[in-house]
């Protein structure tokens, strides 16, 4: 009988980074052509509409960039968490508490300069997003407990506060609607070019993610994060401070996923709503996963997914395809991505299986 | 109609779903595997379960393909976990995303452009003496008398349950000693996955009898939590769902009083996760985990 294995590789494939994300979303398109089919149209033309025809506009491809800023931020937030080995599956309630922080901002700064108030709002988007991080970092760290459910955990409470200061104190008190009052005008992120919405967040993301990249690539906080990352035992051998290290990681990962918060608040509704964020901390995993948690990668990853989920609305209405045929795709390319990165280390062998042929 | 009677009755009615759900991601846990699909599993139950419903007219077959979409998404954790060795949250997260986006994109293929909400009659009481406490629905019923005790039994009592555990506390010994660690997990995640789909189909199917978006409401989240809160024991599992259903059953109720309607009832919603939370903190590296959590198991 003959057993597929798969065998450890002596070294990554280099190879490998490169094609793997183009490998991910062919397979991807392949698999998720059945939907496309059950909704009565055809699979080319969809991903065409899905994908080219958002770029073909200078309103949608703009909306392009409003729709990937806050992926550019959860991204970048998740891919340097998991890098250290920490991981932060708690974007999405960082994000929360980063937009309440930033909504409460928005109406006390009025008397400020306007650059002071605007600092204002990232500011504290980045202090309630670290907040929310600091616990289960503290527990990670001190009491050796694991991340993953605690950041987990997290999410639903802070969108549990997020309702309740809604439906409570924050309830709009002329229309009753549960949504925050309007920040000031000193404090909303200007546009950045006319006739669109493409705001100052799109830049704070890209300042970010390029001081990110230099911090990763080019210094020995880089360096040493990634240690801990692919071995905590050897990163502690060297010498390396590991608690501290990973803290700092889940804090900054926390803080850069309250900004994005801050940003949907202050460049996009003006307000704190129940709907601020659709699942941008969830999908900042993708994004990072997708973007081989490099930080190149995670911008290409970040536009992609912006220019898709433009594209899932307008194939709603041209094709009458559904536009949660996004979050389809976006699931599915994350399952077929981390497949597919087993590969990386592994390679699959044909051999005759030996003893009783089981794997 | 006495108070205490309804909220008994209240606490059996809410906690079903948690107790679905709660032992089915008990036995991906003891198998060794996080099952994040459980928010994507349980929203899928409740949709597909309606679906078939709906379309065919027949709750049992409903129920069926709650099941049926359950298992399938159980095997797809296993693919992923089992066989490719991925990253089990990361897996977890990306079945929910899948699963939820897939239901609610036929949901609006097969209703959209209908004015009204699609309804069934669901799944009515059982009438027991009059007694208003045990005015229950049958998959109330079977939840506590039937799936408990019998998953109880296999678990702990069994040579099925008894290899459960093995691989997920040391795959290597349980290889070791013959038992197929894949086909084990496997097996784990396929019971545990159709118990979600059951837990998510009792809402379309017995309590609401129609299917709305976000119906899950991060209940699946709570089950991973009262997973940990129980400690991996299905009976004290089970006592948290009582638990978190009795307090939720009793603020609605108590919201009602004047003094108590200024209280937002989200702080209680959020009691589940908060207590998880400080538990977990305050037992810290105590925290009795299965051995082989979140380790895909390859022969060296």
């Amino acid at each position: 009988m003959i057993g597929v294995r798969l065998e450890a590789r002596a070294a990554p494939a280099r190879w490998f980074d490169l094609a793997v994300a183009p490998i991910a979303i062919a397979v991807t398109f392949v698999l998720t052509m059945g939907f496309v089919l059950a909704a009565g149209a055809s699979p080319l033309e969809a991903y065409d509409t899905f994908i080219v025809e958002p770029l073909t506009s200078r309103y949608t491809g703009l909306e392009v960039l409003v729709a990937a800023t806050p992926l550019l931020f959860t991204g970048a937030a998740v891919a340097i968490a998991f890098r250290a080995g920490y991981w932060n599956i708690g974007a999405e309630g960082q994000l929360l508490v980063g937009a309440i922080a930033a909504a409460w901002a928005g109406t006390v700064v009025e008397d400020l300069p306007r650059v002071l108030a605007i600092a204002t709002m990232a500011g504290l988007g980045a202090l309630g997003g670290a907040v929310w991080a600091l616990g289960p970092a503290l527990m990670r760290v001190y009491l050796g407990v694991d991340e993953v459910v605690t950041t987990l955990l997290l999410n639903p409470v802070a969108l549990l506060i997020v309702t309740g200061l809604l439906n409570g104190p924050w309830r709009n008190p002329e229309t009753h609607f549960p949504e925050s009052e309007r920040i000031s005008a000193n404090a909303e992120f200007p546009q950045i070019l006319s006739d669109s919405r493409v705001h100052l967040g799109f830049v704070l993301a890209l300042a970010i993610i390029v001081a990110a990249w230099f911090v990763l690539a080019r210094t020995a906080t880089g360096l040493r994060l990634r240690a801990i990352g692919l071995s905590p035992e050897g990163a502690r051998f060297a010498g390396i401070g590991v608690e501290r290290l990973l803290l700092q990681a889940a804090l900054v990962s926390g803080a850069i996923a309250g900004v994005a918060g801050a940003s949907e608040v202050a460049g996009i509704s003006y307000q704190l709503t129940d709907g601020i964020s659709s699942g941008f901390g969830y999908t900042g995993i993708v994004v990072a996963t997708l973007g081989g948690l490099t930080m190149p990668g995670v911008v290409i990853a970040a536009l992609f997914l912006g220019d898709l989920v433009v594209g899932a609305d307008s194939a709603g209405f041209e094709l009458g395809v559904p536009s949660q045929l996004a979050d389809i795709v976006k699931g599915v390319l994350l399952l077929v991505l981390i497949a597919l990165l087993v590969f990386r280390h592994y390679r699959v062998s044909l051999r005759r299986a030996q003893g009783r042929g089981r794997s | 109609m006495s108070f205490l009677s309804d909220v008994i009755a209240a606490t059996f009615r809410n906690a079903t779903p948690l107790v679905y759900g709660t032992v089915g991601e008990t036995y991906c846990e003891r198998a060794g595997i996080l099952n994040l699909g459980i928010e994507g599993t349980m929203y899928a139950g409740a949709f597909y379960g309606f679906l078939v419903a709906e379309t065919t007219g027949s709750l049992l077959l409903g129920l069926v393909a709650a099941i049926a979409v359950g298992v399938g998404a159980g095997a797809l954790m296993g693919v992923l976990t089992v066989s490719f060795g991925t990253n089990q949250h990361v897996a977890g997260l990306g079945t929910t995303l899948f699963l939820i986006g897939a239901a609610e994109f036929v949901n609006r293929l097969q209703y959209r452009g209908s004015q009204e909400q699609a309804t069934i009659d669901p799944f009515g009481t059982i009438d027991v003496f009059g007694i208003e406490a045990l005015s229950q629905y049958a998959l109330t019923y079977v939840a506590f008398l039937v799936v408990v005790p019998l998953a109880w039994w296999v678990l702990m009592r069994t040579t099925l349950g008894l290899n459960i555990r093995a691989v997920g506390e040391n795959p290597e010994a349980a290889d070791a000693a013959g038992v197929s660690v894949a086909r084990t997990r496997y097996l784990a995640l396929i019971i545990g996955g159709a118990l979600m789909g059951l837990g998510g189909a009792f809402f379309t199917l017995a309590a609401l009898g129609s299917f709305t978006l976000g119906i899950i409401a991060g209940r699946g989240w709570v089950c991973i939590a009262l997973v940990i809160f129980g400690r991996w024991r299905i009976g004290r599992g089970v006592l948290g769902a009582l638990l978190f259903a009795g307090v939720y059953a009793l603020q609605l109720r108590l919201r009602l009083l004047p003094a108590l309607s200024d209280v937002p009832f989200e702080l209680l919603l959020a009691l589940p996760y908060v207590v998880v939370i400080v538990a977990l903190a305050v037992s810290g590296r105590n925290v009795s985990y299965p051995g082989a959590y979140l380790k895909p198991y390859r022969r060296a």
